[in-house]
């Protein structure tokens, strides 16, 4: 196996990967609707560790006629952070609420979507 | 030649007055039954004087030679089709409305106008005190319009219409006591019998109109040129041939013959004068009319056609004779009298003899009037009795009604010198002269079953013996005068036959030369012996019995006469075996097949929908998951299986090459 | 440092941060869950400072592993019912589904890494430095429309969360 000891894009994106099929599995599986919360905010870092990587590694130059440097996937970043505190807010909010009119916060009691 | 034209050019009053009259009644009089019937007979008396007047013209005329040649037509446009000229006229398709005078037109308006006013005169008696009397004559008003216009009729549409008319006022005539099950079934089964032979009239209409483009009788009898006669329709029978065929079916409904005579008898629901008018004198007689009136077709067609005619006339003339020697009613017996010598006519007009047909028609139009209405005077004596064998001693009783009826009997045996003796001897004459000695023979046994049977009738009802309970009286004078002038023409009618010139003197086909024609004893003379045989058997098997003798000697026989051949029961199992076993067939049809694929696609959609519905659990994890498997299948498929994703799939998701 | 060195510090976050992610799904009780993402997150932060991202670490560490591990927390007291901590994070019937789909997802996603050629390069990483002030200067230039949008956007989730956590009904 080609495996280098340096560190490069692969491993990173690897990383992003194995934390956004965890995620995955926690969205997919989990009862309890705050553990699929929580399962998506790994899913947002797994994104977030992808753009951080791909800006690092491919766009790491400055910008044309200044000394800055191109960080779009840092700002990108930054706005996901910002979806995704407001999401776990609504989101909290929305368990709760769920909860006082069922006692439960189960997702898969939740089916009023059926027919 | 002026006064003629003075008298043709008035013609159309004579339909339009019951009309008007028809109006009045049903819209304003209708409350005051003795105006009502008193407007109805000054209505249907000055169409008589009108008719009167119009055959005088005829007269005038050279005894309708020159109208022979070349008929008066009054007309007005009612549609014309432009465009493209139909069949062989050049001209535009023009439907006329109006009146037509020839010597059989005149002959027929006489007739009808007579009977007619004699009838409505009748009916006041008659109808006396029934809660339907102004109905009743707003009925016979319109009846009497709907006969004049078809006599007058110059084609065969504005026939057709009255046609049609005639038997809706037969419908209504025949139901007019609808409250009475039995009427209103007779009236159905009359209306829709006779639609059965309307339908092949249309037919055989829409063919002429097809191939001639007019329905005007002068210019279609102008047409039968040679190379017409000689056209062919299918399979080598000529087209006039098939269109003649067609256009008999008509009168076989309407007037009674054979396989469609079933209407008729059970026609005897209605008012006894409503018999008499139209089910006798008048309105089945319009079928041996238009035979009369478009006689150049069956000449123009094949032998064929008129050997059809001929025999299906003759054999209806002896089956409803043999009929009516086993029947009870007095008004069956002559119902099926008046089929029977239908048939005569038909048989007649077969024979190549339009004259004879027409000459029967008129003198039977006298003398079965005048027996209807004698018999309706018996039974409003009796209340209602219609059964002979309860009657019996009305001769003492009831004079003129006795004397008339007599009379009555002894012209339609054929006793001279009254009026059946002179039509029938046309008949048979012409029977024997065109080569028909097979007809000739039934003509002349049916002439003594007929004699047979009415002096059964008139030995029974009148000279038998008296009953008790019966307390006859004589009719008033609005019921005997019609009876005592039908009776005058029941004697009289015949001599327009005298030997020294035939009936032909004044009617005769179209384009035909009058050929004066002596009396053949040789033919007159065994219809005078078989019609006095008849009388005379009659009366010896008859007279004093208190039950029918014939039903004792011959009871298989009898039976089978009685119940009419079973022809009405093969009717009924027709209907209900066959028809209502096609019925069957096409309702199970209808529900299983049809519906069974209107209602599977339903059920397709509907099971589907439910196999579907189970895919919808409600559960968002569920469908989180089977959202990421089509991504990652639609992700590899584009990325690395383009080419055979888009093999598969010519509607190339994510567009293609 | 040389390439093992910074390969072996690498290789320690990266290990920290996918391990506790897997015992976050993993774990039967809610709260060892919530505990496992906070480390999580603070693992991520440290994989950002090995890429040079010095402000998004620090981000990283304030948001998530400050304010919404807290607010996770908060929330799984506020709906954990009393007793059954022990048994409060199960699995569903789709458990077995899921983790193959997942599998399937992260199969596809390590071919598209493993097989796209250019990322496979090993790039100079010369530019190094603070990122701060470049982030500020994009923010105020180029994605000023979409700064000013966040901050509404941060409004109207708090004010929506409060009211959905109120309740309608009390609110009248």
């Amino acid at each position: 196996m080609n495996f280098s000891l340096t560190v490069g894009l692969p491993h990173y994106l690897l990383v992003g990967a194995m934390l956004f099929c965890f995620g995955l599995y926690g969205v997919f599986s989990k009862k309890n609707a705050i553990a699929v919360l929580m399962s998506l905010e790994l899913m947002l870092n797994a994104v977030n560790i992808n753009l951080i990587a791909f800006n690092r590694f491919l766009w790491n130059n400055p910008v044309e006629g200044t000394k800055h440097l191109l960080l779009n996937g840092h700002v990108s970043a930054i706005f996901v952070i910002v979806v995704a505190a407001a999401e776990v807010a609504v989101g909290l909010a929305l368990v709760i609420s769920i909860y006082r009119s069922r006692l439960s916060a189960n997702v898969d009691e939740l089916d009023w979507l059926k027919w | 030649m002026i006064r003629m034209e003075a008298s043709f050019q008035w013609a159309w009053l004579i339909p339009a007055l019951p009309l008007l009259s028809f109006l009045i009644i049903g819209f304003i009089t209708k409350k005051w039954p003795k105006l009502s019937s008193t407007i109805s007979i000054a209505a249907i008396l000055t169409s008589f004087v009108l008719a009167v007047w119009v055959d005088f013209g005829v007269f005038a005329s050279g005894v309708g030679a020159e109208l022979v040649e070349k008929p008066y037509q009054h007309v007005v446009n009612w549609l014309t089709f432009s465009g493209v000229p139909w069949g062989l006229s050049a001209a535009p398709l023009n439907i006329e409305f109006g009146t037509l005078i020839d010597p059989l037109s005149a002959m027929m308006l006489f007739v009808v106008t007579l009977v007619a006013s004699l009838v409505q005169i009748y009916s006041v008696g008659y109808m006396h005190g029934d809660k339907g009397y102004s109905r009743y004559f707003a009925y016979q008003s319109l009846f009497a319009m709907s006969m004049l216009g078809l006599v007058l009729s110059t084609n065969l549409l504005q026939l057709f219409i009255f046609w049609e008319l005639v038997g809706l006022c037969s419908y209504l005539l025949i139901g007019f006591w609808f409250f009475k099950p039995s009427a209103r079934e007779a009236a159905k089964k009359a209306f829709m019998t006779t639609r059965v032979g309307d339908f092949g009239l249309l037919l055989g209409i829409l063919f002429l109109l097809n191939k001639f483009g007019t329905l005007n009788f002068v210019q279609l009898f102008h047409m039968m040129t040679p190379e017409v006669k000689a056209m062919v329709a299918v399979g080598g029978v000529s087209y006039l041939t098939l269109t003649a065929f067609l256009v008999f079916i008509g009168p076989i409904g309407k007037s009674g013959q054979f396989p469609l005579h079933v209407w008729l008898p059970d026609a005897m629901e209605g008012p006894t004068p409503v018999s008499a008018l139209i089910h006798a004198a008048t309105m089945v007689v319009a079928g041996v009319y238009l035979i009369a009136r478009i006689y150049f077709l069956f000449q123009g067609a094949s032998p064929a056609a008129l050997e059809f005619v001929a025999s299906l006339g003759g054999f209806t003339a002896i089956f409803a004779a043999s009929i009516a020697i086993a029947q009870n009613d007095i008004k069956r017996i002559l119902a099926y009298s008046t089929l029977s010598q239908l048939g005569y006519m038909v048989m007649a007009l077969g024979v190549g003899s339009l004259t004879a047909g027409m000459f029967h028609l008129m003198t039977h139009a006298f003398f079965k009037a005048l027996m209807f209405l004698g018999a309706g005077s018996v039974i409003h004596a009796l209340h209602e009795k219609q059964d002979i064998w309860e009657m019996g001693g009305l001769w003492k009783k009831m004079r003129i009604t006795g004397t008339t009826f007599a009379i009555g009997v002894l012209a339609i045996a054929g006793v001279p010198p009254l009026a059946g003796f002179f039509s029938k001897d046309e008949i048979l004459s012409a029977a024997l002269h065109n080569g028909h000695p097979v007809l000739f023979g039934i003509g002349l046994f049916t002439a003594m079953l007929t004699a047979f049977y009415m002096t059964r009738l008139f030995v029974i009802a009148f000279m038998g013996p008296e009953k008790a309970e019966n307390h006859p009286h004589e009719s008033p004078w609005v019921m005997t005068l019609p009876l005592v002038i039908l009776a005058f023409f029941s004697i009289v009618g015949g001599w327009a036959g005298i030997p020294e010139h035939g009936f032909a003197y004044f009617v005769r086909p179209w384009g035909s030369e009058f050929e004066p024609e002596a009396m053949n004893w040789l033919v007159a003379g065994p219809s005078i012996i078989v019609g006095l045989a008849g009388i005379i058997l009659s009366y010896i098997v008859y007279y004093g019995k208190a039950s029918d003798p014939v039903e004792a000697a011959f009871p298989r026989v009898y039976k089978v006469l009685k119940n009419k051949y079973y022809v009405d029961e093969f009717y009924l199992w027709i209907i209900k075996h066959i028809v209502d076993g096609i019925g069957k067939v096409l309702y199970w049809f209808d529900i299983y097949i049809v519906d069974g694929i209107v209602d599977g696609l339903a059920w397709i959609a509907r099971s589907l929908g439910s196999l579907f519905r189970r895919a919808q659990t409600g559960q968002l994890q569920v469908y989180a998951i089977i959202f990421f498997v089509a991504l990652i299948v639609l992700f590899l498929a584009v990325t690395y299986g383009e080419g055979q994703l888009h093999a598969l799939n010519p509607l190339a998701l994510g567009g293609g090459k | 440092m040389g390439d093992i060195a910074s390969g072996l510090i690498f290789l320690v976050f990266a290990l920290l941060t996918v391990f506790s992610a897997y015992l976050v799904v993993s774990s039967k009780n809610i709260v060892h869950s919530a505990l496992f993402l906070a480390l999580t997150f603070v693992g991520v932060a440290a994989l950002y400072v090995l890429m040079n991202a010095d402000f998004l670490a620090a981000v990283q560490l304030l948001v998530y592993g400050g304010a919404v591990a807290i607010m996770i927390v908060f929330g799984v007291m506020l709906t954990l019912r009393s007793g059954n901590a022990q048994n409060s994070n199960l699995d569903s019937r789709n458990a077995l589904a899921g983790a193959i789909v997942s599998l399937l997802t992260f199969a596809t996603l390590g071919l598209v890494v493993f097989t796209t050629e250019p990322w496979r390069k090993t790039v100079d990483l010369s530019a190094t430095g603070t990122t701060t002030g470049d982030i500020s200067w994009l923010m105020l230039t180029k994605y000023v429309v979409p700064f000013e949008v966040a901050a509404v956007l941060l409004l109207v989730a708090m004010v929506g969360a409060i009211i959905l956590a109120k309740g309608v009904n009390d609110s009248k």
